[in-house]
């Protein structure tokens, strides 16, 4: 048993009453329909489990202590305030009190599948969705998810609130879809997912421990998606990409605590376990013929990592990969990424062409990521001037300062360098 | 659970049916009534008389306003209902599906207040 407030202890309790937590907050609603009500019944076990297990070590059924502290709670509630006519909250968890009998003799049912698919049914309002997901298996707080998908944290606590009311009072089933039904409503809960993954990612220094659960937790529920769902190519693709992505978790940082870009990372530190199961996944995925955004992007990290075998990235595959990826989805992001394997396959000047062939869209003014790959490739023409212009935009939006640190250390590169390499370039044609 | 299937269609597209037409479309909602009935699903249903034929009344400071027309004027109306019992919204909703007035129109589904 850790001492009392280790960080690792809380870590572990942490991880310990989140997992259960999904479990139950699943299993509850699972019956009533009802997530906020099963949420309320058991936020404060929930945060008594996180006051006493750093302290006295995670039970041995941690679903048992939560739904045990959770009825406790709910009868002191309940006799606080003896007059009033009828609780709600209280009448469920008596009534659950069968089901926790049962609950001894085994594991409980994980209904988490369920709940995930409730909250992705098309009658739930779309943007709403991955949000709800979040909040109902992984716990989140609404001010946590409101910054994740930029909403402010009021209209997204009212959002939530709605949501779970509809799945509560129009009957939202809990179960699997249909055959036909799987497609739309599986890509819902498998954005949510990504959602997670990409939230936890974004904490390259692994400061955040509770960040750093989020991509764990995102990687074991769609391990959870696929268990029950083994044939979903798209499923099998989206684990496969996150786990080729946490496979290069701790090279994003060099031995001094500097940002490695993919193309600049030791394949030494990479988890070469988690790699070669991301490889099976996708070869699995691919006996499906049915191809799907998640697919590529893991077939992209595929072929990055394909460093550690042949010693070079495979840029042609990369450039027809994000062909397709921009056919499928028209997003500028991918845009960008093919302009930049476009340099390595055609040259600085035809990557710029087709970067600047996207430079209209006005979401990408706000983009750390195009600045950054125009920086480099005008870096690379010899357009010193135009590059630091760049490099200045990029610096300016990017948010973690050890990325920052990089963009200022290239952009003092250009300074270093002696003098451009080629006279000043032709006007880019448009693409 | 109980839901309401409202169904909402344009009636002077109905109106303007050939006789023949008409029995068609009447026949359609005969047999998915009878379906409800079989299956156990029916609680209750009625078809409305047109717009045409509808008082909207409201009472402001004490005095009773009576409007000529429907509550909302709109391209399709509030023709019948379907009054159902289903276990849950994708069953209630796979049968709005079969309504014959979800194809010429659309079927609002709402949950019953339960009290």
């Amino acid at each position: 048993m850790a001492p009392e407030g280790h960080p690792r202890a809380q870590e572990a309790a942490a991880k310990a009453a989140r997992l259960s937590y999904g479990r139950l907050i699943a299993f509850l609603s699972a019956q009533t329909r009802d997530v906020a009500g099963a949420e309320d019944a058991l936020s404060e076990a929930f945060a008594a489990a996180l006051v006493d297990w750093p302290r006295h070590g995670v039970p041995n059924s941690p679903d048992a202590w939560l739904l045990a502290a959770a009825r406790r709670k709910a009868i002191d509630a309940a006799r606080r305030r003896r007059t009033a006519e009828k609780s709600a909250a209280h009448l469920r968890l008596l009534a659950e009190e069968r089901t926790m009998m049962a609950e001894e003799r085994g594991p409980l049912p994980d209904e988490r599948l369920a709940l995930m698919f409730a909250c992705a049914h098309p009658a739930i309002e779309p943007v709403i969705r991955a949000p709800l997901i979040l909040q109902a298996v992984l716990g989140f707080d609404a001010a946590t998810i409101a910054s994740a998908f930029l909403v402010a944290p009021a209209t997204m606590g009212q959002r939530l609130s709605r949501a779970k009311a509809k799945i509560r009072l129009a009957g939202v089933p809990f179960r699997k879809p249909d055959r036909d039904e799987m497609a739309e409503r599986l890509d819902a809960v498998l954005a949510a997912i990504y959602a997670a993954f990409t939230e936890g990612w974004s904490d390259p220094g692994g400061a955040e421990p509770s960040r750093r659960n989020l991509a764990e937790e995102a990687i074991f529920l769609a391990r959870l998606v696929v268990e029950f769902l083994p044939e979903e190519p798209e499923a099998l693709g989206l684990l496969a990409l996150m786990l080729y992505s946490d496979a290069r978790r701790f090279a994003r940082r060099d031995a001094s605590g500097e940002f490695a870009p993919l193309a600049e990372q030791d394949p030494a530190l990479w988890d070469h376990r988690l790699i070669d199961e991301a490889e099976k996944l996708l070869e699995r995925a691919s006996a499906s013929t049915r191809i799907g955004r998640y697919q590529l992007e893991a077939a992209l990290q595929s072929a990055h990592v394909a460093r550690r075998r042949l010693g070079r990235v495979d840029w042609p595959a990369i450039v027809s990969l994000y062909d397709a990826l921009c056919a499928l989805t028209g997003s500028p992001v991918a845009a960008i990424n093919r302009a930049v394997a476009l340099a390595e396959t055609e040259g600085a000047a035809a990557g710029l062409s087709a970067l600047e062939a996207v430079a209209d869209d006005p979401r990408l003014k706000q983009y750390q990521p195009y600045w950054a790959a125009r920086a480099d490739l005008l870096a690379r023409l010899g357009e010193r001037a135009e590059s630091e212009t760049a490099y200045d935009q990029a610096i300016g939006l990017e948010s973690d300062p050890a990325v920052r640190r990089f963009l200022q250390q290239r952009k003092a590169r250009l300074r270093a360098s002696p003098k451009p390499r080629r006279a000043r370039r032709q006007p880019a044609p448009r693409a | 659970m109980q839901y309401l299937l409202m169904v909402y269609a344009n009636e002077s597209g109905f109106a303007n049916l050939s006789k023949e037409q008409a029995d068609q479309a009447l026949g359609a909602y005969r047999a998915y009534t009878e379906a409800l009935k079989k299956s156990g699903a029916m609680v209750a249903s009625d078809r409305l008389q047109p717009t045409s034929t509808a008082t909207t009344v409201r009472v402001t400071n004490g005095k009773t306003q009576i409007l000529n027309g429907p509550y909302a004027e709109a391209k399709e109306q509030l023709g019948g209902y379907f009054l159902i019992e289903a276990p849950d919204l994708d069953a209630a909703i796979a049968w709005a599906a079969r309504c014959p007035g979800s194809s010429h129109g659309a079927v609002e589904v709402r949950p019953i207040w339960q009290m």
